[in-house]
């Protein structure tokens, strides 16, 4: 069973892309459900026996590739923190499966398109399940390369054709420091074992080698190393920009890869090498800043985005920023709980938004929608849900992980934490705005559609809306029922999958954080609110001055444009590689130096020395008797003055030739 | 003749075919290699004594001979000993006995995959020029034939004069083959510039295996390995060796005839260009230079680590400017070989495993992107970038086929070249991080150019003022394809079959090559 809940959608998804037109539309789509929601359902098994009754499991299955030290094996590994990723992961891509059997409905390609969510589904189970670090870097890839085939799966569209490529190459430059360091683990651990690395990594915590040329602290520079893969996976600053861009792929695909699951990878990744970064202090602290800031400048951005998918996207973003952090702040199991609670409420806001694009005849800009509430009351319902629950409204799912998230970072005294709580509660505002301005504007404002796409405007159907329903009870309860589980203080239930040193648990402390500073976040998100409402509704004309005065323009265009950061890449990096690829490896090295000195000299120079030589043969005799007896004199001179001529001949003494040389100079000019 | 009569002739050829097998397997000391290497060159006899009319029975023949020399190299592999760290099926007869000069074949574990590389891809060329080529069919059947017995030969010579002379017999037919039937009056150039880049190497060669013959009064490897050269010599002997292999590689300053060969040549040309000529230099290396030569080896690493990483990153930059279709797979070849260069001068078991894996995961996923590039080639004539787009709407099954080997070539894990790199890789990264660093940029620009190439000629709109007649790949090309799908996912996923067998190879050299 554990074995073939790994399986099950690989199978579903050859199935499809072989005999795809065999099987029809329909029975495409109820083979790749089928096998996911098989895998589901055994999820939930592995489930209860890992996590809930404490028995990992292990399943080794064959050599991968080994090489002297180097074992890289086929191996399962099953423990707590598989177990929750695994049900996170299967449910909500059985509820895409489903979603997009009708959101695609129509679609010629339907079968492949199936075909590659359940390909993504399998490369996102062997990334958790994995038992060594190769074959997550497996997963890793291959969810990287599902991600390209789903967002260019509209290929005709130039749109989606850079976001793929660019989603591609940005993750690549992540999974590059990956590399590094899994080849550092090896160097250092001689295995990429989890188990055994894990084991050992105490007995090299204050150890260094040399990388780069520099000596640096060992742990730690591994850890970063991984970490850049969760920076490019987990669309971390830096490596973040290609995760709104990934919007022009299917809504589906945005709820299920680019929300729910795959992004969080890093996440995983964080928490699943726990036991290596918890003796890496430096490490963390890089973690718990970027994981910060990446929230913050997520969230800021997404206030004035105006592509309703490209908001949750930025949200997306600044959520993911939110999980980073709490590991940082070695509270791995809030991370792992945000991100559990997360991909419920995200997908929700995903499919949600889907509902709206499918109805308004793939509108995505939220300035022309509005009003919808009268025609949409079930998806507004849906999306309120959704959108609560991620600015953690008391009692739903978000509230209990972000505050908590938040709560850890307060208790905990040290410059990165204190670091990261202002920039959380700062976050925790904007994502109170942005969410309520999405509801506000798309449902609650005034109508400002086009006819074309208000003629059409439906609810959506049943089987989009029964993952909804499923996925909004999910976004109310799952916090709720979970938490004691999760990150009740003193819970058994993570076992040994998840280590935080004991000086570093500071669940205790935030439980005793002083009242007004827990309500916060709260009052915050109140204001987020409240502003929302008036700057979008009930008060329009005063946002408007603001946008058109001199600072706040700036400021408008400052946050539209994403702080810039595209066009610094292309103009600094993307350019600059780009014109050094023509100018000087193409055009000045292999056109120009290596073609002179090698085909094109080589036949110049042959041409000219042949030219030269043939105007010597004249045909004269006494021109050739003075050729010889040029030769010869200087033959005959070169032999009897040899005493005098090596001493310039051999090449040892061109150096004191030069050094007498200058001193004459020298001397003379003295003279 | 007609067909059905061409048919039966070539099951009769099958159904005897397991008795001239036994025979050259089972019987008691059999000469196998030597069988190998005859059976091609048989078959290009019987070629000339076929009337030039009867094309068809031509390539039957040729592919027929061409499949049976691969399924008989295949015995070589069942009845290897992977435990053993001597020399297999050696063979040796007189060549020049007065000169001390043997005739000596026998193949290790390295050695082994290169030669069932070799003969896996001559019936693929083969069925390359079916219906592409058509002047002088028969030349062209023979001149592969006459190149499969040649790269068998260069694979499984324990000779160094031997060596030599198969080293440089390759070039001829691979000469002729661009000359002949590549496609555009500069091909003539191509063809020049590729045989003068690798003679004149080649002449540098010649005179340090004439050195070590005056010095140790033979050229057999086995004798060589015993004899201790001087460091002085071995660091010359290394440069002359250094001439001949790096031209060979292609190393970065002397690379610039391969992405010329490669635009010129006809398919099969740069199938067998990518798949097994560039593999003659590493070969060279990890065979006689590191061997032979370790001081003069450790001696020359942070050159050739040098020379290497410009490779990766400046082949790989360049690829990205690239508007030819065939000159950017060349290119991006180019820069993969730098990585398997890196491989081989770690000096340890992953580089140098994992170089030898990369250089036969190269040996399929390459020739797979130029049999793609020969597909649309042979429909539409160009082999430029920008006429085509949108290739998915009207070839499906072969944007498929192209996406797989696109991500052999990036290096996505489950293929073959991911297990060569990333063994590389984890080798350098033991003897130098900075390096392996270098080299691991490859992983993201090689992302950038093949997904660049790939997104231009497959997706997006087609371009119907440019390509106006469809058709997907049929059936001869797409078992042309099989093998090499097959094989770069059997070495991704389950590589172990052939690391298994070079364990102790490997381990045979770098001990050599260690102190």
């Amino acid at each position: 069973m554990y074995l073939s809940l790994v399986f099950l959608p690989l199978f579903g998804s050859l199935t499809c892309l072989g005999f795809g037109r065999y099987l029809g539309f329909r029975g495409a789509v109820l083979v790749t459900t089928m096998c996911t929601g098989s895998a589901f359902l055994m999820s939930l098994v592995a489930f209860y026996e890992v996590a809930l009754c404490g028995s990992p499991v292990n399943v080794e299955l064959a050599p991968w590739f080994v090489s002297e030290l180097f074992d890289a094996y086929w191996g399962f590994m099953y423990d707590t923190l598989t177990a929750v990723m695994l049900v996170v992961v299967t449910s909500v891509s059985t509820l895409v499966h489903i979603y997009s059997s009708s959101y695609m409905d129509g679609d010629p390609h339907l079968p492949r398109f199936m075909s590659y969510l359940s390909l993504f589904t399998f490369f996102m189970l062997m990334l958790v399940t994995g038992d060594n670090f190769l074959q997550l870097f497996l997963g890793w890839e291959g969810v990287g390369l599902a991600s390209f085939l789903l967002i260019n799966f509209w290929y005709t569209r130039l749109g989606a054709n850079k976001s793929a490529v660019k989603a591609m190459l940005m993750n690549r430059v992540g999974d590059f420091g990956l590399a590094l360091g899994i080849m550092g683990v090896f160097l250092v651990f001689k295995t990429v074992d989890y188990t055994t690395v894990f084991a050992l990594a105490p007995y090299f915590q204050d150890t260094s080698f040399i990388f780069l040329g520099f000596e640096v602290p060992l742990l730690t520079t591994i850890c970063i190393l991984l970490f850049i893969g969760s920076v490019g996976k987990s669309a971390q600053l830096g490596l973040h920009t290609w995760l709104p861009d990934a919007m022009e792929g299917p809504t589906p695909v945005s709820a299920l890869i680019h929300a729910a699951t795959m992004v969080t990878a890093g996440v995983f990744l964080v928490a699943r090498c726990s036991p290596i970064f918890e003796y890496a202090p430096g490490a963390l602290a890089v973690v718990t800043c970027v994981g910060a800031m990446t929230a913050f400048f997520a969230a800021s951005t997404g206030l004035v985005q105006n592509d309703l998918k490209r908001v949750i996207a930025y949200s997306t973003c600044s959520q993911l920023g939110y999980m980073v952090f709490a590991c940082g702040l070695s509270n791995y199991n809030v991370g792992v709980f945000h991100l559990a609670n997360h991909a419920f409420f995200k997908a929700l806001l995903f499919l949600g938004a889907g509902c709206v694009i499918h109805a308004v005849n793939n509108e995505q800009d939220m300035r022309k929608m509005g009003g919808l509430v009268q025609v949409l009351p079930f998806t507004y319902a849906m999306m309120t849900i959704g959108s609560l629950a991620l600015v953690g409204f008391p009692f739903l799912t978000g509230f209990y992980s972000k505050d908590a998230i938040l709560e850890v970072a307060y208790a905990r005294y040290s410059m990165s934490a204190e670091f990261a709580y202002i920039l959380g509660c700062a976050s925790a505002l904007c994502t109170s705005y942005y969410s309520f301005r999405l509801l506000v504007v798309t449902f609650l404002g005034p109508c400002n559609m086009h006819k074309s796409s208000m003629s059409g405007i439906h609810e959506a159907p049943l089987l989009m809306s029964l993952p909804l329903v499923l996925l909004a009870f999910g976004s109310i309860f799952v916090g709720y029922m979970c938490k004691d589980m999760f990150i009740g203080v003193g819970t058994q239930f993570w076992g040994t999958a998840l280590y935080s040193l004991p000086s570093n648990t500071l669940l205790v402390e935030s439980e005793y954080i002083p009242q007004d500073i827990k309500m916060i976040p709260l009052a915050l998100t109140g204001l987020g609110a409240v502003l929302a409402y008036t700057l979008n509704y009930s008060n329009v004309a005063s946002s408007y001055t603001f946008t058109t005065s001199y600072y706040g323009r700036m400021l408008y265009t400052f946050l539209n444009k994403r702080w810039l950061f595209d066009k610094v890449y292309n103009d600094v990096f993307g350019k600059n590689a780009l014109s050094f690829g023509y100018n000087v490896s193409f055009k000045s090295v292999d056109k120009g130096v290596l073609e002179m000195l090698g085909p094109y000299g080589l036949v110049v120079m042959f041409k000219n020395l042949s030219g030269q030589f043939k105007s010597l043969q004249t045909g004269y005799v006494y021109h050739y008797a003075f050729v010889m007896l040029i030769g010869l004199t200087f033959m005959l001179a070169l032999v009897g003055l040899w005493d005098v001529v090596s001493v310039y001949v051999d090449n040892r003494l061109y150096f004191i030739h030069l050094v007498t040389y200058l001193i004459i100079q020298a001397t003379a000019g003295e003279a | 003749m007609n067909s059905s009569y061409i048919n039966n002739m070539s099951l009769a050829f099958w159904a005897v075919s397991p008795v001239f097998l036994y025979n050259m397997v089972y019987s008691p000391n059999s000469p196998f290699l030597l069988y190998l290497i005859l059976v091609p060159l048989v078959g290009a006899l019987a070629l000339f004594l076929i009337p030039s009319e009867s094309i068809q029975l031509i390539k039957v023949v040729a592919l027929n001979v061409s499949l049976f020399t691969y399924i008989a190299s295949l015995f070589l592999w069942i009845g290897f000993d992977a435990s053993s760290p001597n020399f297999q099926y050696l063979y040796q007869a007189d060549w020049m006995p007065y000169g001390n000069l043997y005739f000596t074949l026998g193949i290790d574990g390295i050695s082994l995959f290169f030669i069932i590389l070799s003969t896996l891809l001559v019936p693929i060329c083969i069925m390359l020029g079916w219906s592409s080529i058509t002047i002088y069919i028969r030349e062209y059947m023979v001149a592969l034939l006459i190149l499969d017995a040649m790269m068998i030969a260069v694979f499984s010579t324990l000779d160094l004069l031997l060596f030599y002379v198969c080293f440089e017999a390759v070039l001829i037919p691979m000469f002729v083959i661009i000359g002949v039937w590549g496609s555009r009056a500069r091909r003539i150039r191509a063809a020049y510039q590729f045989f003068l880049y690798t003679f004149f190497g080649s002449v540098l060669m010649l005179l340090a295996i004439l050195m070590m013959y005056f010095q140790a009064g033979t050229t057999d490897l086995q004798i060589l390995l015993t004899t201790e050269f001087s460091t002085q010599r071995q660091i010359l002997y290394f440069l002359a060796f250094f001439a001949s292999f790096a031209a060979k590689v292609p190393m970065i300053p002397v690379h610039i005839w391969l992405p010329e060969a490669h635009v010129e040549a006809p398919t099969a040309g740069s199938v067998l260009l990518a798949g097994i000529m560039l593999k003659l230099g590493t070969y060279g290396f990890l065979r006689f230079s590191m061997p032979l030569f370790p001081e003069a080896t450790l001696y020359f690493t942070p050159f050739i680590y040098t020379l290497s990483c410009i490779a990766v990153i400046y082949a790989s930059l360049t690829t990205v400017r690239q508007v030819d279709l065939k000159k950017i797979i060349a290119y991006s070849s180019v820069a993969h070989m730098g990585v398997v260069m890196l491989g081989l001068f770690s000096l340890n078991a992953q580089g140098v495993e994992g170089s030898i894996l990369l250089m036969l995961g190269h040996g399929l996923v390459s020739p797979g992107l130029f049999m793609c590039v020969g597909v649309l080639y042979d429909r539409y004539k160009t082999r430029l970038v920008k006429y085509y787009g949108g290739v998915v709407h009207t070839m499906p099954l072969f944007a498929t086929i192209f996406l797989l080997f696109t991500m052999g070539n990036i290096g996505l894990p489950g293929t073959s070249n991911f297990v060569g790199e990333f063994l590389v890789l984890t080798g350098c990264y033991q003897t130098n991080t900075l390096i392996a660093a270098l080299g691991a940029t490859g992983m993201v620009l090689g992302g950038a150019y093949s997904l660049w190439l790939y997104n231009r000629v497959v997706y997006g709109f087609p371009k119907p003022h440019y390509i106006n007649t469809y058709a997907d790949i049929n059936r001869r090309e797409f078992f042309m394809f099989v093998p090499l799908i097959i094989g770069t996912l059997w070495m991704g996923i389950y590589p172990e079959v052939f690391l298994h067998d070079m364990h102790v190879s490997v381990a045979n050299v770098i001990q050599h090559g260690s102190y």
